[in-house]
């Protein structure tokens, strides 16, 4: 394809920029997914798998799914953590790839947090 | 498109090549299909980060973890801990001499933090063989626009913004664009100078292979504004890998019409071609270069004319530096006036500095000009290794000048360089601890000048001998204060007298470290010993 305009030029600038923005950002969302072989164990995998999933389907652009290890509250997994500039950090316990999609849609789209999942909530600033 | 969650980007620069950084790209993809993670996990290859001592170096995003030294050993375990439970491995991070704990993204670590970058903004981010990871990051926005306007506004852009060349001489781009436009002539050219051939610089070659496009960019502008259609780009025969990307981005650039015929529409052409050089040091110098190229023995030509307006071919001709080309598209998108933002008033911008010596973090950093000696040597570069002192900083490369410790407070820009009795030249770094020998040190310089000069003019053929012959009767204790005159004399005929600067100066290194290090000097030839121990235990030996 010739490019034969800066309108033209644009388009494809905005398109390519969605396959780099995961290495831009520095503040954004974040979801975090419990993943210690507890977690795996209890389903985190597939938790995961769905959050990558409806944040593409969404087409949420500004947040980013990372892991981490076991947080101690093995029989509450899997835990979900969601960070959003500003506000407390939300965790979710017991949580499955129907429930990570409705939270996608209701905290991440609508910022309402879904109070019946939460198992914790703390300041972001420390 | 889809969706990756995580990115995990290579270095695949020259330095990190060097330690296995493709074995460790190669294990790693296997690692990632084999724990079933390669549909959100994508691997990246891409140009240098800059901490090349700490090579090979891996960075993975969203979480910008910075991992050093990696092996294929390590892959298993990266996948398993970070990919998989997302378990940072603490024993990979990069830790400071004085740290215990290893800081976890690279944006928190001093070596880059402290920078700024403009020519590397897309180094160790992008895929350099993506032109649309390029086009992301605002690619050739800056060409469509300049093609929007005449070229003589380019020209006063540029001129705005106070950019000097970055080959070596500091020449105000903006005028020597002005030259070749107005120099008479349907046909001009554009060259590009990827020679590189001064000992310990690597900036070229690691833009080239990091961000080729932005190269291209630069070129496609310099060539509309001076009325060029036909450019070069000449390459130092070694760069074989900064020469298969700039292949591949050229192709690239042509199928999108970002070089060819009718470039955005606008009624301008312009094509590229690679020419190959043979890798001799005096054929970076601009009129050799021609010369090389018009198939001519590798030798400089008088000046005047410059090559503005009788270049290759006999043909008006603009040769630019890889780096100084490098930042046209940045000037041309964000402005003259954020481009004076940065560095001194005089001397605008950044500069791209190749870390090399004694120094912890090794490797390509880019700075603000004017940014003083010890920040650089200690907050970016982390301080001399061993516990060991620093003793002196090579700047601008062999025919630069050996500052002490009593400079380290020198603003690194072209003309606070060469007040300080330095320069800036290309930006070679070179630190040095004291471990070593002035005259030694020096000695290696002049060898290297007395083997790459190229015998055209007398001045600098014979006298690049007899200065190694007069500092090598130094580090034998055998010199008297009469050598030392004569080394002064001999400097000043080759100074005024030889044909390119090459030869003129090829006696910097002696006069500058004559100047700084008299101590060292009189220790070798009045008391007969060396201060470091080297020479003694050469000259013993002998
Ligand atoms: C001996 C010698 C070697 C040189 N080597 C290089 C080189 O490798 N790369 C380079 O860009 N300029 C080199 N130069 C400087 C060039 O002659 C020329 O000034 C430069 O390419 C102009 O580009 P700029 O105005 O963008 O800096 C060398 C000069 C001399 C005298
Ligand atoms: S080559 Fe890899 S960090 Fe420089």
């Amino acid at each position: 394809m010739k490019m034969k305009s800066l309108d033209e030029l644009k388009k494809l600038r905005e398109k390519a920029q969605e396959t780099i923005r995961l290495r831009e950002q520095e503040e954004g969302t974040k979801i975090v997914v419990g993943m210690g072989t507890c977690g795996i164990a209890a389903g985190a995998r597939e938790v995961m798998l769905a959050l990558v999933d409806e944040l593409q389907k969404k087409n949420l652009k500004d947040v980013v799914v990372t892991q981490t290890g076991c947080a101690g509250l093995c029989e509450k997994e899997p835990l979900v953590d969601v960070i959003r500039p500003g506000e407390p950090k939300i965790t979710y316990g017991y949580m499955t790839a129907e429930k990570a999609r409705s939270m996608v849609t209701s905290h991440i789209v609508n910022g309402q947090v879904i109070g019946e999942y939460v198992i914790a909530r703390e300041d972001s600033g420390d | 498109m889809e969706f990756f969650r995580s990115h995990v980007l290579v270095c695949s620069g020259v330095n990190c090549s060097f330690r296995g950084s493709r074995s460790v790209r190669a294990a790693l993809v296997e690692e990632i299909r084999a724990q079933g993670l390669d549909k959100e996990v994508r691997v990246i290859e891409t140009g240098c980060f800059g901490l090349c001592e700490a090579g090979p170096v891996m960075v993975i995003y969203p979480e910008a973890v910075h991992y050093c030294r990696v092996v294929p050993d390590d892959v298993k375990e990266i996948v398993e801990e970070h990919l998989r439970k997302g378990r940072i491995v603490d024993r990979l991070l990069y830790k400071g001499e004085a740290q215990v704990k290893g800081v976890q993204t690279w944006r928190q670590i001093d070596f880059y933090s402290r920078q700024k970058r403009v020519v590397l903004r897309n180094c160790g981010l992008i895929d350099p063989d993506s032109i649309d990871e390029y086009i992301a990051r605002e690619g050739y926005e800056a060409l469509g626009r300049a093609l929007r306007m005449q070229p003589m506004e380019v020209i006063q852009a540029v001129k705005d913004s106070g950019l000097r060349g970055r080959g070596g001489a500091g020449f105000p781009t903006g005028l020597k664009w002005d030259f070749t436009a107005r120099a008479a002539g349907d046909q001009k050219y554009l060259i590009c100078n990827a020679d590189e051939g001064e000992p310990g610089t690597f900036k070229d070659r690691l833009i080239l292979e990091g961000d080729p496009h932005s190269v291209i960019e630069g070129m496609a502008i310099a060539a509309y504004a001076i009325g060029a259609s036909k450019g070069f780009i000449y390459f130092r025969g070694e760069y074989k890998l900064s020469i298969d990307r700039l292949t591949h981005a050229l192709e690239q650039a042509r199928a999108y019409g970002l070089l060819g015929k009718n470039i955005f529409d606008s009624g301008f052409s312009f094509d590229i071609e690679i020419k190959v050089g043979a890798g001799a040091y005096v054929c970076g110098e601009e009129t050799a270069l021609i010369n090389s190229m018009e198939g001519k023995r590798g030798e400089p030509r008088f000046k005047p004319p410059y090559p503005a307006s009788v270049g290759l071919w006999g043909k008006p001709t603009c040769v630019n530096n890889v780096e100084t080309l490098a930042n046209i598209p940045s000037i041309i998108r964000q402005g003259a006036d954020w481009f004076r933002s940065i560095g001194t008033a005089k001397c605008p911008g950044t500069k791209v500095f190749t870390l090399t010596g004694n120094i912890n973090n090794a490797g390509l950093i880019e700075v603000p000009m004017g940014i003083t000696l010890r920040e650089v040597v200690y907050d970016i570069g982390g301080g001399i290794p061993h516990g060991r002192a620093f003793k002196m900083a090579q700047t601008g490369g062999t025919s630069g000048g050996c500052l002490p410790e009593a400079l380290l407070d020198v603003p690194m820009d072209i003309d606070s360089l060469a007040t300080a009795g330095s320069a800036l030249g290309s930006g070679a770094l070179m630190i040095m601890d004291d471990s070593h020998c002035i005259i030694d040190v020096v000695k290696c310089f002049l060898q290297f000048f007395r083997h790459e000069s190229c015998g055209q003019c007398t001045p600098c053929r014979e006298g690049t001998q007899r200065l190694y012959e007069l500092v090598d009767k130094i580090s034998r204790m055998e010199a008297t204060e009469k050598d030392v005159e004569l080394i002064r004399r001999l400097a000043r005929t080759m100074e005024d007298a030889s044909l390119c600067a090459l030869g003129q100066t090829a006696p910097f290194p002696v006069l500058t470290t004559m100047r700084f290090f008299p101590e060292e000097y009189e220790a070798h030839i009045v008391h007969g010993m060396c201060p470091a121990g080297v020479c003694a235990a050469a000259s013993q030996i002998a």
